[in-house]
Formats: C-alpha cells, structure tokens, sequence
C-alpha cells in the first residue's frame, strides 16, 4: 500500500469514524439521563440534513443549517415530551419498542415528505471536484468541514458538561437521579435538554456530512447501529471513549475496503458489534465492576 | 379440554372463512388468507420467545430468510457443474436430487424440496444455537441491538451475494411436494388445498405451542419472565430454556419461510429487512406479548390487510403507529386486556 493510499483511506476513516462518534455521544447523553437507548437517535442525523437541504431553498446555507438544527432539536424536545416524559418506571423492553416504533412513524414520515430519492446540501466551499492535499492524499474540503464541525461539537460538548450549570445538572442526573431530584434539579427536564442536545448535535452532523454521503430517508438505521457501536465499544456512558472508539471503528471500515467488498462492509462493523456485546459488554474503555452495576 | 377450546374454534372459523369465500365468490381472498397464515406463524413462534421466555428478538425476519433463501438456492440452483462433487454425487444417489431439462434443452440438477427444506431447518437450527448461545446471556437494549445486528447481517448477506440473486432475489422456485397430490404452489389450481395447508400448519403449530407453555417448559418460561434470578435460585436451568426457546422459535420462522418461498415461488431481501422483524414484534405487542392465541388473531388479521393493501403506502407506518400507541396505553396487549375479560363477563352470564 503507497503513502498516498494509505492516507485516504485514512483520512475517510477519520470522517465517517467522528460522525459516528457523535451518532454514539448523541446515545450517550439520553442513555446517561434516562437509561434509554434511543433508537430513534440516526433518525436525527437524517432529519437534520433532510430539512436543512428543503430550507436551502429560501435561505442562504449557514442560516439554514442553524434553522434545521434548531427545528430538529424541537422535534427532539417533542419526542420526549408526547411519549418519554410521562410514562412511570417504563420496562426496558417498553421504552425499546416505543423508540423504535419513533424511529419507523420519523423514517416513514421523510419518505412521504422528501420522497425516495438521494439529496444533498451544496458543498460549504468549492464544489464536487474542488480538493486539498493532505499528506499525498487529496480529498475535498468538505471533509475537513465534517472533522472540524464535529471535532468542535466534541470539545464544546466536553465544556459544558464540565463547565456550565445545565452541564452539572445533567452530569448530576446521570450520576444519581434520586439525588440529584433532592438538591432541586428538575430530572424531568434535564430528560429534556438531553434529548434536545443529543437531537442538535446530531441535527448538526447530519448537515455537515450531506455533501460527501448524501441523505436519504433511510440512512438512520445504519447510522444508529454504527453509533450504538461506538456507543458499546468505548462503554456505554462514556462520551469521550467514544469519540476514540468512533476513529477507530470508521479507520476498520475504511481499511476493510481494501480486503473485502464494499457491500460486506456493514457487515463486518455489525460483527464487531456482536463481538463486543459477547465478549467485553462493558466496553474498551469501561470497567467490568462499573458497568455491572449499571441497569441495561 | 379446555385449552383445546381455542383450538377446535380455530378449525371451524378456517373451515368456515373457506366457505365463506367459496359462497360470495371472494376465492380471490384465499391467497392473501394462505400467505397471512405463514406470517403468522412467525409471529406465535415470536410470541413463544417475547412473551413466554421474555426476550426480545429483532432478527425473526433473519430466520425466515435463512429458511426461505437457503430452500430457494437449493431448488433452483443447477449442480450440474458440480456434478463430480463426491457430496453431490451422493445426494444424487440417493435420490435426493432431480434431473431435467429447462427451456433451451440444457441438462440441469435440482435438489428436490424435501432434501433442501431439510438443510435449510438444519442450517438454521445450526445458526439460531450459535447465534443464540452468546446473544441470550445479554439483556434489554444489548439483547433488542444484538439480534438487530444479527438481522442486518442477514440482510446485508442475501443483498450482497450472488448466491441469492442480490436485489432481486430467486424467482421460479417449484413447488413443494408434500404429499402425492398435494404440493405447496402458487398454482390457481391448488388454492383451496394450499389454504388448508397453510392453516393446517398453523394450527399444527398451536396445538403443540399451546402444550408447551402448559407443560413443565411452560411454567419455567413464566417463572424467567417474572424474574430470572429467582428462576436460576429455584434450580430452573434458565439459559438452557431461554437457548431452546430461541431456536424452537426461529424454527419455526424457517418453516414460515420455507413454505412462503415455494407458495409464492420465489423471495427477495425485503424478507429479510428490519421492517418485516419489527412488524413481526407489533404484532406480538399488539396481541398482547404472553398471549399466543391474541398473536394469531392479530397476526392473521394485520396481515391480511396488509397484503390487501389497505394501508396503501403508509404500511410501514402504520405498523410504527400500532407499536408506539400499544406500548404506551397498553402495554399487556388490546386482547390481553380487554377481550378475555369481556369473554369472561359473557360466560359468566350464559352460565
């Protein structure tokens, strides 16, 4: 393999690998907060770049994609409020039928709306065959976009959950909710927020990645299970673990290329899925004695 | 007895919907009720494992596409060039294999239907142990995504391999011989057979379910469902039963499958698709999860709609819609609340 190959598959590793990243963090945040595994949640990303791509038609591109993150964080505030918010101690296997339900009523609900076809934002700067080079690999800038958007989400997302009092508050839920209720924090709507925040940064995502992976009403699924991973793979919970088990999940992929056909290429992150879930269901990164206190 | 009630309804209301169609000249109704009645023995199959043993299984259509597949391939792919294989030569010997000529007057060897139904129950069998061995030591939201995954794999196989015709699917798969005079076929001929075939089978099916879950398997199924730690504490070999009840169930799924394939003579990977398995758990919701005879019903009757296409082009959506507005408001099922206990009031009241 030449320098110049081995690059690009580098570098397309890095950019789909930080995109499930933030799919895996945005399950994180809900999962921290509720115990939910939102399978909804690559509904968001789809939803995201859907709307932001109907609304480049009236407005220029970076208030459109402000307007489509905002109106995807509603949906995601709506979500919680018609059907998590008022249910007491739902089972497991409830909330997991409920979400899922959500995620086939908003796939279906695109398809209607935006019809079968693959669409895409414009591209931020240049157009399709405008390319950098980057260490004898040239690719289009729209792949550093994609890494420095989500590269930014991360390290925002990591200052507010350490900095900032809604941060703390959310941190507090996670950690203990009984808890975190008797110092005055409204559980309910840190529930809430977290949808919200995990729906924007999705939203955010979705936008970013359309002009190099397109958008299509049914990209969620396979979205939900590369970030769920991710997700598993750095330990569940853990939204910097993540972000590395993201880089190294979209790195496997985009190296497998050269092995095996690309249409086994979601098979094989699934079987690394199985794998983990089989063999180190706590994660990479996680402890064995933390998770087993945990209630999946 | 009265468990078996259930059942010989079931009998009379098979009988008399053919009748039925037979007496208003609706026979067209017959091959959406056959085909109705293989998905719904995906479903009480899925019943047994969601309701019963209490795990969730994303990848029943999985299942039914590695039965359906498997029994497609082997009926229609020719062997002639492997017809040194000292494997496939034995085959022939033995019978199990048919010789003919297809329309441009080239030779080709089939596997016949019974050989080829047997190796796809036993691959599945083979697949559901190793897949379930590992899967069922997980829970909840690692359980419901692990048998996902193993469902999109699945999906992603019969898309990708030649093998299977990728998008396409096979097509002209013959028809399945069960008995002298009676094989499972789309033939015009053959409709009123095959619908009694088809619900023959499911009520086949039944009878041994129903059994089941009054027997000694039945009652430690309950007692996982409720809570598996104490069901461990009490000597129940809970992993073993959980292992068995998958694979009976995914059985189960093939055979749906199998038959399926021969009655519509072909399969393509939407029968592998996530949709169809989340349909399948609806279902199951929507009957009332521990409720094999309220899955049937809903299974049969969901189906038939949909194969009418009364849902036009919101299938999919609807089924979504059933999911979401069951678990919320009832989650124990419309008929396992609301039917038994108004049956309950009338008997009483007849008595």
């Amino acid at each position: 393999m030449t320098l110049e190959l081995f690059s690009q598959y580098l570098l397309a590793g890095v950019t789909y690998g930080i995109i499930y990243a933030i799919v895996g963090i945005g399950f994180n945040i809900i999962y921290n907060t509720t115990g939910i595994i939102n399978f909804a949640q690559g509904e968001f990303v789809m939803l995201g770049g859907m709307t932001a791509i109907s609304l480049t038609q009236w407005l220029p591109l970076p208030l459109a994609i402000a307007v489509a993150v905002a109106v995807v964080m509603l949906i995601g505030a709506l979500v919680e409020i018609l059907f998590i918010r008022w249910l007491d101690h739902p089972s497991v296997l409830r909330m997991i039928i409920i979400t899922i339900g959500l995620s086939i009523l908003i796939r279906e609900a695109a398809l209607h709306l935006w019809g079968e076809g693959v669409r895409s934002l414009p591209y931020f700067v240049g157009n399709e065959i405008t390319t950098v080079q980057i260490l004898g690999a040239r690719v289009s800038p729209q792949v550093l976009w994609v890494i420095g958007v989500c590269a930014v989400m991360v390290l925002a997302l990591s200052l507010f959950f350490r900095y900032t009092l809604q941060g703390k508050k959310m941190q507090a839920c996670a950690a203990n909710r009984m808890a975190a209720t008797l110092c005055g924090i409204s559980a309910r709507n840190m529930v809430t927020l977290s949808f919200m925040l995990s729906a924007g940064i999705g939203a955010l995502a979705g936008c970013v990645m359309s002009p190099i992976t397109y958008t299509q009403y049914d990209i969620g699924t396979g979205l939900a299970i590369k970030g769920f991973t991710v997700a598993i793979l750095g330990g569940l919970g853990n939204s910097m673990a993540a972000v590395a088990a993201g880089l190294l999940l979209g790195l496997i992929e985009s190296f497998s290329v050269s092995l095996v056909p690309l249409a086994f290429q979601d098979a094989i992150s699934i079987s690394l899925l199985l794998g983990i879930l089989f063999f180190r269901p706590h994660g990479l990164f996680g402890s064995k004695d933390a998770a087993a206190l945990k209630d999946f | 007895m009265k468990r078996h009630l259930p059942l010989i309804f079931l009998v009379l209301a098979v009988i008399g919907v053919q009748l039925l169609t037979r007496a208003t000249g609706a026979a067209f109704y017959l091959t959406p009720l056959t085909m109705a009645a293989y998905y719904s023995l995906v479903v009480v199959g899925l019943c047994l494992l969601m309701g019963y043993a209490g795990q969730i299984s994303l990848g029943h259509a999985g299942f039914f596409a590695i039965g359906g597949y498997l029994s497609a391939m082997l009926t229609t792919k020719n062997l002639m060039p492997l017809k040194e294989n000292s494997l496939i030569a034995a085959c022939d010997r033995l019978g199990l294999l048919t010789h003919g000529q297809d329309m441009f007057g080239e030779p080709f060897l089939h596997m016949q239907p019974w050989p080829a139904c047997g190796c796809a129950i036993l691959a599945t069998v083979v697949v559901a142990y190793a897949i379930g061995i590992p899967v069922l030591k997980l829970k909840g939201h690692y359980l419901a995504m692990a048998t996902l995954g193993f469902g999109i794999i699945v999906y992603r196989l019969a898309l990708a391999s030649p093998l299977f015709g990728e998008a396409d699917g096979i097509s002209e798969v013959p028809g399945f011989p069960i008995l002298p005079g009676l094989a499972v076929s789309g033939d015009f001929s053959a409709r009123v057979s095959n619908y009694y075939l088809a619900w023959g089978l499911v009520a086949f099916a039944m009878w041994l379910l129903v059994n089941l879950i009054h027997s000694r398997v039945g009652r430690a199924l309950r007692a996982i469902h409720g809570a598996e730690g104490a069901a461990n504490a009490m000597g129940v070999d809970t992993a073993r039963y959980k292992l068995n009840t998958f694979v009976l169930s995914a059985v189960l799924a093939a055979i749906a499958g199998i038959f399926l394939t021969h009655y519509n003579g072909g399969i393509g990977p939407s029968e592998a698709g996530i949709t169809k398995s989340v349909r399948y758990v609806a279902i199951v919701a929507i009957g009332g999860m521990a409720n094999l005879w309220g899955a049937l019903t809903m299974g049969a009757l969901l189906n038939i709609m949909s194969l009418r296409g009364m849902f036009g082009s919101y299938d999919d959506a609807v089924f979504g819609a059933i999911l979401i507005v069951i678990m919320l408001f009832a989650p124990q099922g419309l008929l396992g609340i609301y039917l038994p206990a108004a049956l309950k009031r009338l008997l009483r009241r007849g008595a």
